[in-house]
């Protein structure tokens, strides 16, 4: 009895890891976010850039 | 029913928790990777790109590499669109079960509002950064392929992967209407090869890969016409690419560079071809190889192509 009360029930285990699987790919998901939106952010200030050179 | 009471005591219904959200959390980045199939995009940028080297004029390389990067985020969006409408076949075929949307990982609908924010994106961004023509051209390659190509040809015609090839032979045009701000005869003979390569390559893969489109019933031309004919449609089709890839030294558009890489790697497109078409077969056609003459076919027609571009490009830049 006390051995079980001890050890984690294996539904909670299960769930556990699954958060922390959900938690990394919200994470890697978000991180992707942020390369795209700063890559975007870098090449339209080139493309800025290039316009007023070229048209100004 | 599971609920919540509002303010007057009342039970309102909880929606249950959709697929869709369900499937969000669940794919991996490398699922909507996947999504944009990345093995085609390789050789749809590559072509583009040598669209652009080739093209007489000078385009910024911030430019340049804006015109390519939009080519290649709507040869994706057109891979995610595809595969939302694909589903339910690609589901049904060994080659393609796998894919996020059949295996579970992405709800269709995302699959397609993935694809169709990035075609726009791409358009857009190709039309105010680069000029209209090329983005005029790009949006005619999406829609070809989208609506012509894989919601009308592909499930209706034997021919379908003929005029659908079309769609993968735009990039080249796009990247030089990318610099010149027009269309002429070169891109055109450019759209003209990759348009011809089309069939010998996708009907190698075709021939092997037949029972899955038979099962996901694909009127692909070995379902509909069997492999005796299609080794008879590749020889031809492959006869009428040789004399057009040799169209740009004919012009006076390249050298003799161009013109000897191209006559050796033409020569290797026929040996492998005229291998296909001699397959020790049954009665039916059906290969006794395991059709081990059109897997090597398939995989020159990638080399071809690659090299043949290559070959362009050097002879420009160095000619």
């Amino acid at each position: 009895m006390d051995a079980e009360r001890r050890s984690p029930q294996p539904d909670a285990a299960a769930r556990h890891e699954a958060d922390k699987q959900l938690a990394r790919r919200r994470r890697a998901r978000n991180w992707a976010l942020l390369v795209v939106l700063v890559g975007l952010s870098v090449l339209f200030y080139a493309i800025t850039i290039v316009k007023l050179k070229t048209q100004g | 029913m599971s609920g919540v009471t509002n303010g007057d005591g009342a039970l309102e219904p909880v929606q249950p928790r959709i697929a869709s959200e369900t499937l969000f959390e669940t794919a991996e980045l490398r699922d909507w990777f996947a999504l944009l199939k990345p093995r085609v995009m390789t050789l749809v940028v590559f072509t583009g790109l040598i669209g652009l080297v080739v093209a007489p004029g000078r385009l910024n390389p911030v430019l340049g590499f804006t015109a390519v990067l939009c080519i290649a985020v709507a040869a994706g969006a057109c891979g995610a669109i595809n595969m939302w409408y694909d589903r339910d076949i690609d589901a049904l075929m060994h080659r393609t079960r796998n894919r996020p949307i059949p295996a579970g990982r992405i709800a269709p609908g995302e699959a397609l509002g993935f694809g169709v924010t990035l075609a726009v994106a791409a358009i857009i961004i190709m039309g105010l950064a680069v000029n209209i023509a090329a983005a005029s051209v790009l949006a005619l390659s999406v829609a070809f392929y989208v609506f012509v190509y894989t919601m009308w040809l592909k499930r209706r015609t034997p021919q379908n992967i003929v005029i659908g090839g079309a769609a993968g032979a735009f990039p080249a045009v796009i990247g030089w209407a990318a610099v010149t701000g027009s269309v002429d005869v070169v891109p055109l003979i450019l759209f003209a090869i990759v348009f011809f390569w089309t069939p010998p390559h996708f009907w190698s893969l075709a021939l092997y890969a037949n029972d899955d489109y038979r099962r996901a019933n694909v009127p692909m031309l070995p379902v509909v016409a069997g492999a005796k004919e299609t080794r008879r449609q590749i020889l031809l089709y492959t006869l009428l690419l040789l004399p057009l890839s040799l169209a740009p030294w004919a012009i006076g558009f390249a050298g003799h560079v161009y013109a000897i890489i191209t006559v050796a790697l033409d020569v290797g497109f026929l040996v492998c071809v005229w291998r296909v078409v001699r397959d020790a077969q049954d009665a039916t056609g059906v290969s006794l190889t395991g059709d081990a003459p059109a897997r090597a076919a398939f995989r020159y027609s990638i080399l071809y192509l690659f090299v043949l571009f290559a070959a362009l490009a050097v002879d420009r830049l160095v000619g």
